[in-house]
């Protein structure tokens, strides 16, 4: 008995942590690919290391808020859109309200007002409404895309320029503000009451509700948080590139789940936590990155993705039926 | 029989739109009783339980709880008295420890570089204590684990300890050893007298007759909204409860 637990309890902990063991497998595999190729080095050079971080923080920005969404059982379509909103609207703010210091942080504010609009509108109808999370986001998905559109005028994109944002997008600088809103993420969700009913609420809508916690209004503000979410990575993505572009989010809302799901969350809810949405990014991004360095066509890294998110999923079933017989 | 009564029931009745669900029903439970609910399905058993822990309102009749008339906004409130109800859902999260699971709703916080985050070392420690006092043994990898990887009987414990821990003085158990194996039921049972022992009121609603046999001091059978008779166990026998429970012309039949 005792000597199957202790193989149980080692079978958990791989299955815990092997998100961070494919992670270190990619970045060897890389190194040995680089250096017997091109007698370089992959990890050991501060350009990519930096670039792999710029690349992953956008869609980390969303993934954060995604993974509290998805604890809760939930899934939000619309975050991609809402970036793309954001990206928009902090860019026309900005040229409205000129070069100041001020005028940025005027604009960032209320961009951020407009985007959590839309988090509050599929709050209220997943939360009091009873329309199931995957109808009403993608409803949201709608609005939020015209709304970036007709935002952005007749072009598609809107180019800014200003200090203040080049200061924001170039860097390590986006690179320290996400990693900071992921600290503070983190210790939210591991450590305060809102993050525990997050869970409870995951794993258990009824008993969470008759434990006396307020799960409508939790839902609201937890897609009100994923709304932010989006707004600041669409914030981030027009300092970034000196022009906000509705479609900004759009190819990194599949890639938020899955960072979410590779780093351990169940889409049926009640798991899940922010450093492994961490490592989930991060393993998209060094595939991404990855295969462009050792001059893969670019086209494998959705095949790659797509065979770590299947494998992820696997995993964590594999998981769960660990858990039931240990 | 000089012992106030904890939870006492006097001429309950109520009504859902035409239909009178229960009719003048009264009963009481002193500290330290367990009283059983028995009836057939339909009988009222819920409708009364939920008067009692706050979901419904009586149309007619008065509750009483250690003297003090009871009236309770919700459920909420009624816990906030002593009166919990565990259904047979138990009502847990599944993906929470022990600790997550006794302190729901009421975490403790402490103070960390000036910051306020949760207790779990304490929830951690008061779910041990709970577990000790209810002697039930959950080995210590399990503890921290998400509850859905242990029993029936053990999840059982933890919502009764649950309950135990946050003071109730009347345990309303609904079908406690419905979705329970033999030896599951058999550790429920011996919950039961354990609480008991401790002084908790319980008042337990199942339909076997063999639970209510083995724990039970009285039985209050209901049919159709009405208590028809209440019986001390050492006094009756399991075809005189079916008796009550089906009604006379058909308890004739029963040899």
């Amino acid at each position: 008995m005792e000597e199957s637990g202790k193989r149980m309890d080692r079978l958990a902990l791989i299955t815990k942590v092997w998100p961070w063991l494919f992670l270190a497998a990619l970045l060897v595999f890389f190194e040995v690919w680089a250096q017997i190729v091109a007698r370089r080095s992959f990890v050991f050079n501060l350009y990519n290391v930096q670039s792999i971080m710029l690349a992953a923080s956008a869609p980390l920005l969303l993934a954060i808020g995604q993974t509290f969404v998805i604890i809760t059982a939930g899934i939000d379509l619309s975050v991609g859109f809402v970036m793309g909103l954001s990206a928009v609207c902090v860019a026309q703010f900005a040229l409205l309200g000129g070069q100041s210091a001020g005028s940025l942080v005027l604009a960032s504010v209320g961009t951020l007002l407009v985007c959590l609009i839309p988090g509050y509108v599929n709050g209220v109808l997943i939360a009091r409404m009873g329309v199931p999370a995957f109808i009403g986001t993608l409803g949201m998905y709608g609005v939020a895309r015209g709304a970036g559109f007709l935002a952005a005028g007749s072009g598609m994109t809107v180019s800014v320029n200003h200090p203040g944002l080049a200061w924001l997008g170039t860097g390590w600088v986006p690179i320290g503000v996400t990693g900071v809103l992921l600290l503070i993420m983190h210790f939210v969700l591991s450590k305060t009451r809102f993050g525990q009913y997050t869970y409870a609420i995951g794993g258990n809508l009824q008993s969470a509700a008759r434990a006396g916690i307020n799960v409508k209004r939790h839902l609201t503000v937890v897609y009100m948080l994923a709304a932010l979410f989006a707004a600041i990575g669409g914030i981030v993505y027009t300092a970034r590139f000196a022009a906000g572009a509705a479609n900004a989010g759009e190819s990194m809302l599949l890639d938020s789940i899955a960072a979410v799901v590779i780093g351990g969350a169940s889409l049926f809810g009640g798991t899940g936590n922010v450093i492994g949405t961490l490592i989930g990014s991060l393993i998209i991004a060094v595939i991404q990155f990855g295969l462009i360095f050792i001059d893969i066509n670019a086209f494998w890294q959705f095949i790659a993705v797509g065979v770590v998110i299947i494998l992820s999923v696997l995993i964590d079933q594999y998981k769960e039926r660990l858990g039931r017989e240990g | 029989m000089a012992v106030t009564p904890l939870l006492e029931v006097r001429n309950v009745s109520i009504h859902f739109g035409g239909v009178q669900a229960l009719k003048n029903v009264s009963l009481s439970i002193v500290p330290g009783e367990v009283v059983a609910l028995a009836g057939d399905n339909g009988a009222g058993k819920s409708t009364l339980i939920k008067i009692i822990s706050g979901v419904y309102k009586a149309t007619a009749g008065e509750l009483f709880f250690d003297g003090q008339p009871l009236v309770s906004r919700d459920p909420q409130d009624a816990r906030s008295k002593g009166v919990e109800t565990i259904y047979q859902d138990l009502a847990l999260a599944d993906n929470l420890d022990v600790g997550g699971n006794i302190f729901l709703g009421r975490e403790p916080m402490r103070r960390w570089l000036g910051l306020s985050v949760i207790d779990r070392e304490h929830m951690h420690k008061v779910a041990r204590e709970v577990l000790d006092r209810l002697d039930i043994v959950i080995p210590e990898r399990k503890l921290t684990g998400p509850v859905q990887m242990l029993s029936g009987g053990q999840r059982q414990a933890i919502a009764i300890g649950r309950a135990i821990y946050w003071n109730a003085r009347l345990l309303i158990m609904d079908e406690p050893t419905a979705a329970l194996g033999v030896p599951e039921q058999r550790k429920v049972m011996s919950l039961i007298q354990t609480l008991k022992a401790q002084g908790v009121a319980i008042l337990l609603v199942s339909h076997n007759l063999h639970d209510i046999f083995a724990v039970a001091d009285r039985i209050v059978v209901l049919r159709r909204g009405e208590a028809v008779g209440e019986r001390r166990v050492a006094d009756t026998h399991g075809e005189e409860i079916v008796g009550l429970m089906v009604g006379s012309e058909y308890a004739s039949a029963v040899p």
